[in-house]
């Protein structure tokens, strides 16, 4: 039994401690903008927001969590799409297949909130998700993007 | 003009929707129409039905192609709605299923979406039946008024009667419109008369990708649905001995352990999560087979010898390439490698499939939508009229989901459990370790010169593996795989291969292959063979032209006298890039065609003393014909440099005792943000013939980075990937 703090909602899930939060969020609740790349906290797809902070969450069991904490997915980061890391990636096209974009916008956004004025030299250090659509050109645009706008 | 004939046979039928009307260019008994009499015969073929109009207007446009990020859905979209002359603000796109184009006698034509053919290959008549399904409804109009449909014409969805001014909305007359007859003929616009086409207009699907809303196959859910993880023999050749289900069936969640077929095994549990970790848990026993003890480390001697063996399939000669070499001043020699790589979609291989006595229905990704269908056919052991395949958005192709080994398994596990939907999804080690991978080969590059440094004859020699001969055999001609030679073959000699020939001439050529095929299964990866062979081609003239102590872009010009078009997106990254310019930068240029499209670019590098490379920015040049949406064409631009730069930079897999060597993205590696230089992409459309995008450009990066190394160092870097050499 776990209980999360997930999007502003309170929820128990019936889960052994040892799975992954990725797949609590994916399975049990049915999240599933947060998506499933590697398994081993390598490419990214997964990134959600602990506390603000960008983590990946397909290594993150579920037991290391008190329920204290607040946790953000692609569905909870804006109501509408507003973040403005999601108006800059619609401005600009980013997405192609579109599969990472989840985990590749919480990362931006995980950035912005900890560095609101982020140059490329930090994007390059804390964007480290693999897409391999290749969009990281309209990524590191969007991210420069999202730094003008507003929610 | 353009105008098409040969379509009045074609009739105009209407299939009744929620929403309002289909219009298609269909047969009178088209099966589309539910109200048809089942005995009606059979629909006469190569018959349309791209175009549903709503009574609201909304515009439903069906793709027969396979979006997967390549933004073929909007390109093809923006097709059919520039003949409509619909408003670009009412469309929508919808997927016809596999089962629909079967019992339609494959009215929406070919669903592969392969080889960069998205939209060149379907360009024509999907814009014909835009502009069939407009005359028709400027026809419904110009009946309702009682006047000429000449006095009538067509804009932005309204209808206007051009010496009154009338106006009518496609939607108030899409009903009549679709009981009239097909057009005798169909009338093309004019290039010079687009107003979408060529228009950077925005991808239709975006918005969902940014909310988390987009579902892909593995985030559908179903009432009753089990998930599986499968786990086929990791040895090359092996097969299913046996494995101890007892050992976890009382794990969490689980609901059966299953014998998928002779190579695979899957475990079925509530969730992923708990059927992934039961199948790790899972005693498995793998009987050895053909190929497991291959080694990628031995296989190089295969590779070597082949570079000189006296047999070889001939794909390019031209002249006298012997007499070349006797009479050479100086002959330059060079071998490549390149080695096996894997597709590594970030979404790996996966499907949901209910089986039932009677009908086999499946969910998945597929670049080939009939494929899938046949598959699923054979794997259900039904007819395929009672079997149906649901496209779902790609998280990611590059030609690994134009095979079918997924989606078969898939149907086999659900066959063992009848009337339970089930989803089976591989683990990134399962994708690694079962892929399609890029063929190996090595090149054998010889260049006769003459004393005054002019090129009297070039030989390529092949070595290695060819596709074809790994999972098409039926498409080898006397042994022979054409496809080897993408980018390197003659012109004018089969129409099948135009799109794949070389652009330069030579007084003297002989590219030929030596097939030497592992045991290790090929597949389409994109770019096909056009990527090693650029950098065979490329920098190989690159070298010839420092051993001949003459520009490398004048070089490479002085041998396209036959090709402006080569020569002008050359000329152009070179003007773009500042070739030649004294900035501390090392510049490097690639000049290739392929899938019908020429390509250019230009690197511009810094090697530091250490030997580590810095990719300051490439300025990139294509001329695919027709533009359909510049953005997009740049976007995949930026794409096809990031999955050929990767594959340059860190992508091999190597087989020891049979087995993929490399299982996740820790031991094959990614390009990530902070390697990708600027790009500037030039979209030079020249007219007159339709090129692919998504694949031609990604040859043309790796040749001008490695080119670019070499200016920057003076040493040649000949085996990929580059993570493995020393720079300096």
């Amino acid at each position: 039994m776990a209980t999360l703090k997930i999007n502003g909602q309170v929820m128990t899930v019936d889960v052994d401690e040892s799975t992954p939060l990725l797949w609590v969020l994916r399975e049990q609740l049915g999240l599933t903008g947060t998506k499933y790349g590697c398994g081993i906290a390598e490419c990214g797809a997964c990134t959600i927001h602990i506390d603000g902070q960008a983590v990946r969450s397909c290594v993150y069991p579920v037991g290391a969590l008190s329920g204290e904490e607040e946790i953000t997915t692609i569905e909870g980061l804006s109501e509408d799409g507003s973040h403005p890391v999601q108006q800059a990636w619609v401005e600009l096209d980013v997405p192609q297949c579109g599969y990472c974009q989840p985990g590749m916008i919480m990362a931006a956004a995980g950035l912005l909130n900890e560095n609101p004025d982020a140059t490329d030299e930090d994007i390059d250090a804390a964007i480290t998700n693999i897409c391999r659509c290749g969009t990281f050109t309209r990524v590191r645009k969007g991210i420069h993007l999202a730094k003008t706008k507003k929610a | 003009m353009t105008s098409i004939a040969g379509i009045s046979r074609r009739g105009f039928i209407v299939g009744t929707g929620a929403t309002g009307l289909t219009i298609g260019i269909l047969s009178a008994c088209a099966p589309g129409d539910k109200d048809a009499p089942a005995d009606a015969g059979p629909p006469p073929p190569e018959v349309n039905a791209w175009v549903h109009i709503g009574t609201d207007d909304v515009v439903t446009i069906r793709i027969a192609r396979s979006e997967m990020g390549q933004g073929t859905l909007t390109g093809l979209a923006q097709l059919v709605a520039e003949e409509l002359e619909c408003n670009w603000d009412y469309v929508k796109t919808e997927y016809p299923t596999p089962g629909e184009n079967l019992a339609r006698d494959r009215v929406w034509g070919d669903f592969l979406t392969g080889g960069s053919r998205g939209i060149r290959t379907s360009q024509d008549y999907v814009r014909e039946g835009g502009a069939a399904a407009r005359m028709m409804l400027i026809q419904a109009a110009a009946n309702r008024w009682g006047v000429p449909a000449e006095e009538c014409s067509a804009a932005k969805s309204i209808i206007t009667h051009d010496p009154t001014g009338k106006t009518l909305r496609f939607g108030e007359v899409v009903a009549d419109a679709a009981k009239l007859p097909a057009p005798e003929a169909v009338t093309l616009k004019d290039p010079s008369e687009w107003e979408l086409i060529g228009k950077p207009v925005k991808r239709l699907d975006t918005v969902d990708k940014v909310t988390g809303k987009q579902l892909y196959t593995t985030d559908m859910k179903m009432d009753g649905m089990l998930n599986a993880a499968v786990k086929a023999a990791p040895k090359r050749g092996g097969t299913l001995k046996s494995f101890d289900a007892e050992a976890v069936s009382s794990m969490p969640g689980v609901k059966a352990v299953v014998k998928v077929d002779d190579t695979a095994v899957a475990v079925v549990a509530d969730y992923w999560w708990q059927a992934k970790t039961a199948l790790d848990a899972l005693p498995i026993e793998w009987e050895a087979g053909e190929g497991s003890n291959f080694s990628s480390s031995a296989f190089e001697a295969d590779l070597i010898e082949g570079l000189t063996a006296n047999e070889a399939f001939v794909g390019n000669k031209v002249g006298d390439v012997d007499a070349a070499f006797e009479g050479a001043a100086q002959v330059i020699e060079a071998r490549y490698n390149a080695p096996h790589q894997n597709h590594a979609c970030m979404e790996p291989m996966n499907a949901i499939a209910l089986w039932t006595a009677d009908k086999c229905e499946v969910w998945c990704p597929t670049q080939n939508g009939e494929a899938a269908l046949a598959a699923t056919s054979e794997a259900a052991d039904l007819p395929i009229q009672q079997c149906e395949v649901y496209k779902q958005l790609l998280g990611g192709g590059f030609g690994r989901k134009g095979a079918t080994d997924y989606i078969s398994q898939t149907v086999k596990i659900a066959k063992q459990m009848p009337g339970t939907p089930i989803k089976l999804l591989w683990s990134r080690e399962e994708d690694m370790e079962q892929g399609f991978y890029h063929p190996t080969t090595k090149a054998r590059c010889q260049g006769a010169l003459d004393a005054d440094g002019n090129l009297l004859g070039l030989k390529i020699r092949i070595s290695g593996q060819s596709i074809l001969a790994g999972i098409m055999p039926q498409a080898l001609v006397d042994g022979m795989d054409i496809v080897v030679f993408q980018g390197l073959l003659p012109s004018g000699v089969d129409p099948r291969v135009e799109d794949q020939t070389i652009k330069y001439t030579f007084p003297s050529l002989l590219v030929d292959h030596a097939m030497r095929n592992p045991p290790v299964r090929p597949g389409f990866w994109r770019g096909v063979n056009a990527n090693q062979n650029a950098i065979y081609l490329e920098c190989f003239m690159d070298e010839l032209a420092y051993a001949a102590g003459r520009d490398p872009l004048e070089f490479r010009l002085a041998h396209l006298k036959d090709s402006p078009k080569m020569a002008a997106v050359l000329q152009a990254v070179a003007d773009k890039s500042g070739w030649g310019a004294d900035d501390g930068l090392s510049r490097g240029l690639c000049g290739f065609y392929s899938f019908g499209s020429y390509t250019a670019a230009c690197a511009e590098v810094t090697v530091d003393d250490d030997g580590a490379l810095k990719m300051h920015r490439i300025v990139a040049a294509t001329d695919p014909g027709y533009a359909v949406n510049p953005q997009q064409i740049e976007a995949q631009v930026f794409g096809s440099f990031v999955y050929g730069l990767s594959a340059m930079l860190h992508e091999e897999i190597t087989f020891e005792e049979g087995e993929a060597q490399q299982k996740n993205f820790n031991t094959y590696n990614s390009m990530r943000i902070a390697e990708m230089p600027d790009v500037e992409t030039l979209v030079m459309p020249s007219g007159g013939f339709w090129g692919g995008v998504g694949e031609p450009t990604i040859a043309a990066a790796p040749p001008a980075v490695l080119n670019a190394i070499f200016a920057a160092t003076g040493k040649r870097i000949r085996q990929l990937p580059l993570k493995d050499q020393a720079l300096r």
